[in-house]
């Protein structure tokens, strides 16, 4: 069985998925199960106080899914730091997806902050998991600051422009001693394929399924994607030539 | 009066968290709540008791990424 172990747990989906933007509550759990995810991500915010609207947690199983409390929309440490700990309190589990926003627009992670709030985190027994830029200096930082797993962005968050920077994330896996998650820029399932195929542990994404037309048929094929990358890296690809090498024999050809 | 989640909010004089969740119709088990920017372990919910100008945020887990 192939599995991966982040802080000493461990799962045999590579495969992580949000639960932002989908149209309803129930083609959210039916993309959940299809994508055969075994760990979610949530946002930490204010109660709705006027209570007219559900609770995400009425429609996750959490005896069968490990939910992990994202930072997402804080943009200095501090604010990243007192929602983790915000998360913690509400999930009652110390894993954190470490988000801290440096620019609005491309929703890219400001360095610097991320690792102060990695730093402080780790501190305080957190297992931190951050989004971080595809900087293999940074990503190497990251590790040494503690993080449990690094989670370089393929692109821009919601973009789903496929990874941008494929031999990036290939000298990330290449360095790192902890997971390698690729999170964020995943369009479609060949860009999880392939994220997959540079060696990356697991890949985790929201709006690609969330926002498809078929959100359920793309969980799906995000399931088959990861297994596929992950099997083809496992396997060995071939070499890149140049030139046609012939696949079938040159030998005893009719009328020659 | 307090301040709740970022807005005024009229409570006829000191109540205990617990109450104050019982009040909003909130299942204790689903939130966090930092009082006066402290976070509270939820154990601690009847026994801390929230007071005139206190701020309170109460938080959950809603859909993201």
């Amino acid at each position: 069985m192939d599995t991966f172990t982040i802080a000493g747990k461990t799962f045999s989906s590579r495969l992580i998925v949000g639960t932002g933007k989908y149209s309803s509550p129930a083609v959210m759990v039916q993309a959940h199960e299809a994508s055969g995810a075994e760990m979610i991500t949530v946002a930490v915010r204010r109660v709705n106080l006027d209570r007219t609207k559900e609770s995400l947690l009425d429609y996750i199983d959490t005896s069968k899914y490990f939910l992990l409390p994202n930072t997402a929309g804080c943009y200095t440490a501090d604010e990243a730091v007192r929602t983790a700990r915000l998360g913690r309190e509400v999930g009652l589990s110390n894993w954190v997806k470490l988000e801290v926003i440096g620019d609005e627009k491309t929703l890219f992670p400001d360095n610097e902050a991320l690792l102060e709030a990695t730093r402080v985190l780790v501190r305080e027994g957190f297992v931190v998991l951050p989004y971080t830029n595809d900087d293999p200096v940074v990503c190497r930082k990251l590790e040494e600051a503690g993080a449990a797993a690094v989670m370089p962005l393929g692109a821009p968050i919601g973009s789903g422009l496929g990874i941008q920077n494929t031999n990036n994330i290939r000298i990330i896996r290449e360095f790192a001693r902890v997971p390698v998650i690729v999170d964020a820029g995943v369009g479609t399932a060949s860009d999880a394929a392939l994220a997959m195929e540079l060696g990356a542990d697991g890949v985790l994404m929201n709006t690609a399924i969330a926002g498809a037309q078929a959100p359920i048929a793309m969980a799906e094929a995000m399931k088959l994607a990861v297994r596929a990358g992950r099997l083809a890296y496992l396997s060995g690809r071939i070499p890149r030539k140049m030139y046609a090498n012939a696949s079938s024999p040159v030998e005893g050809l009719v009328g020659r | 009066m307090i301040k709740l989640n970022g807005d005024p909010y009229e409570v006829a004089g000191p109540l205990t968290v617990a109450e104050l969740l019982a009040r909003l119709d909130i299942d204790s088990r689903r939130v966090a709540v930092e009082h006066n920017l402290a976070i509270l372990k939820r154990d601690t919910f009847d026994r801390t008791t929230i007071a005139d100008g206190d701020e309170v945020e109460i938080v959950n887990f809603v859909g993201g990424g």
